[in-house]
């Protein structure tokens, strides 16, 4: 089955953290000078702009900060998923980030929602992580 | 300190359009070139006085739109010794006005030429799709955002979720354009919108309906900016160029330092105001960037009109329409007069019609210092430009 969305093109900065979702993992970077997780992956820490980072798998935990319900796709390849939970996630180790919440009732998203990642293969080179409310 | 080159606007122009689109045939280069020789008309002057241009747009990307000055240049057959193709999405022309005062004040430049045009709605090349999957946009496209709604939609859910405010307050924002727009011959739409209208239209990214959006249509804008001094023989009624100010502070939506507050336009807007040493009290006139509703409350707060969490109670009751207290987007905005992509150009050219006076039934009477705001991107980046009536020597 071909996947017609948009995918990532994936590069320097962002290899290991699709490597990890693919898997199974959340990796994201975490400076070795100032402590502080950042995302998306970079060469220099936005915190402290040192460049010493590693990647650091992180806990999959985390609130919804803001969340929109797409009552139209985002081009035709996204028709199929209307409505769907585009949101951005905080995660527990502080990086914000967007995605997905995976959810048969979009209505019972909220501001403040708990979720934990999931994994979504999409290729055999990419994997989404995707998020849905925790129980 | 005065030395007569203190920057001054002497010269605007706007295509007119028809149901959205362009009324004359040319292509997107040739809508700038009219609405440039237009504006240096009125002023007297010519293509051949400029030695300043500036430019952005999303004409001709992948291809001659990459280096927009360096295109249109050789399309208007100048050679400009001062240009400035700064993006920052629809406020770049808010920062080109700074730029054209600072590069006028230094000696840098006589005559600057700012310009824009879109034929997007001809084309039908507006899409919500998303934005190239690659940077930082790999982190967000995949996701199927509605770009930009998307976003704006993020922050007014927010701005709801902290503050209380309600699709009906923002509703009130797309009312009070649509009855501006309707005492603007030129607005695109002039048909009676109420609340209910607003609340009731199709949803397209939860909480923004249909009618909190901006308009699809083509636009071209060219403003004219020279110094006081050169200004003092031309035809036009100067506008004196007071204060600006411009920040971003991201691209990608999860990079947004605080939904709810526009940061750039806070910074923004303090030092625009302090240059010109004017406070809100001296605001006649306000035009605030509405590329959604959202964007104009967002904006009121951040700007300092309202404390942070009342723009809504700002907006109520219609206070921002004609006969209001406060006279915002008095063209009807890209909610209602036209919305070309980047609208930040014609926010500029209704301020300086105002202070003109030269608005028939729309005129705010006596109309002497307006206020410009302009906001990119999504929510990205916020430009600030005061102006006031006169040569204010």
């Amino acid at each position: 089955m071909s996947y017609d969305k948009p995918l990532p093109v994936i590069d320097h900065d962002s290899a290991p953290y699709w490597n990890a979702a693919r898997e199974g993992r959340l990796d994201i970077p975490l400076c070795e000078d100032c402590g502080q997780h950042h995302f998306y992956p970079r060469a220099v820490c936005p915190h402290c702009y040192s460049d010493k980072l590693k990647f650091d798998t992180v806990s999959g935990r985390g609130t919804v900060h803001s969340f929109t319900i797409a009552r139209r796709p985002a081009g035709p390849a996204f028709g199929d998923d209307v409505p769907y939970v585009v949101a951005l996630i905080d995660l527990a180790e502080g990086p914000r980030m967007m995605s997905r919440v995976e959810t048969d009732d979009p209505e019972a998203v909220r501001i403040g929602s708990e979720v934990e990642v999931i994994f979504v293969k999409a290729t055999d080179e990419v994997t989404f992580p995707y998020f849905k409310l925790a129980k | 300190m005065k030395n007569g080159r203190e920057p001054v606007i002497v010269g605007l122009a706007d295509a007119p359009l028809e149901g959205g689109r362009f009324a004359k045939n040319a292509s997107v280069l040739g809508h700038c070139a009219l609405v440039a020789n237009e504006a240096l008309k009125e002023a007297g002057l010519s293509m051949k006085d400029v030695d300043g241009l500036l430019t952005a747009g999303m004409w001709g990307v992948p291809g001659p739109g990459q280096l927009p000055t360096v295109t249109l240049g050789e399309y208007l057959g100048i050679m400009p010794m001062f240009v400035d193709g700064t993006n920052i999405g629809g406020s770049a022309f808010e920062a080109h006005v700074a730029h054209a005062a600072m590069a006028l004040r230094e000696g840098y430049c006589e005559v600057a030429l700012i310009v824009y045009g879109s034929d997007q709605k001809s084309l039908r090349s507006r899409t919500l799709g998303g934005r190239p999957s690659v940077l930082n946009m790999q982190h967000e496209t995949p996701y199927g955002m509605l770009t930009p709604v998307g976003g704006y939609a993020m922050a007014a859910r927010r701005h709801m979720h902290e503050y209380g405010t309600t699709s009906e307050n923002l509703a009130e924002i797309a009312v009070s354009a649509r009855k501006w727009a309707q005492l603007n011959p030129a607005a695109t739409r002039q048909d009676d919108l109420s609340i209910d209208d607003v609340m009731n239209s199709m949803m397209i990214s939860d909480p923004l309906h249909l009618l909190d959006c901006c308009l699809v249509t083509d636009g071209a804008g060219a403003i004219v900016m020279t110094t006081a001094e050169r200004a003092k023989d031309l035809k036009t009624t100067p506008v004196s160029v007071k204060g600006y100010g411009e920040c971003h502070s991201h691209w990608a939506v999860s990079e947004m330092p605080d939904l709810a507050h526009l940061l750039p336009a806070a910074k923004a807007g303090k030092r625009a105001m302090e240059m010109a040493g004017v406070t809100h009290s001296d605001i006649d006139v306000t035009q605030i960037y509405d590329s959604f509703t959202v964007t104009v409350l967002l904006s009121l707060e951040a700007l300092g009109f309202c404390k942070p969490g009342e723009g809504g109670a700002f907006v109520s009751g219609q206070r921002t329409a004609p006969g209001g207290e406060f006279a915002l987007n008095t063209s009807g905005g890209g909610l209602s007069a036209l919305h070309p992509g980047m609208f930040g150009m014609f926010l500029l050219i209704e301020a300086a019609r105002q202070l003109r006076g030269e608005c028939g039934a729309r005129q705010v009477k006596d109309a002497e210092t307006a206020l410009v705001h302009g906001t990119g991107g999504t929510l990205s980046s916020g430009a600030t430009v005061i102006l006031q009536k006169g040569l204010q020597t």
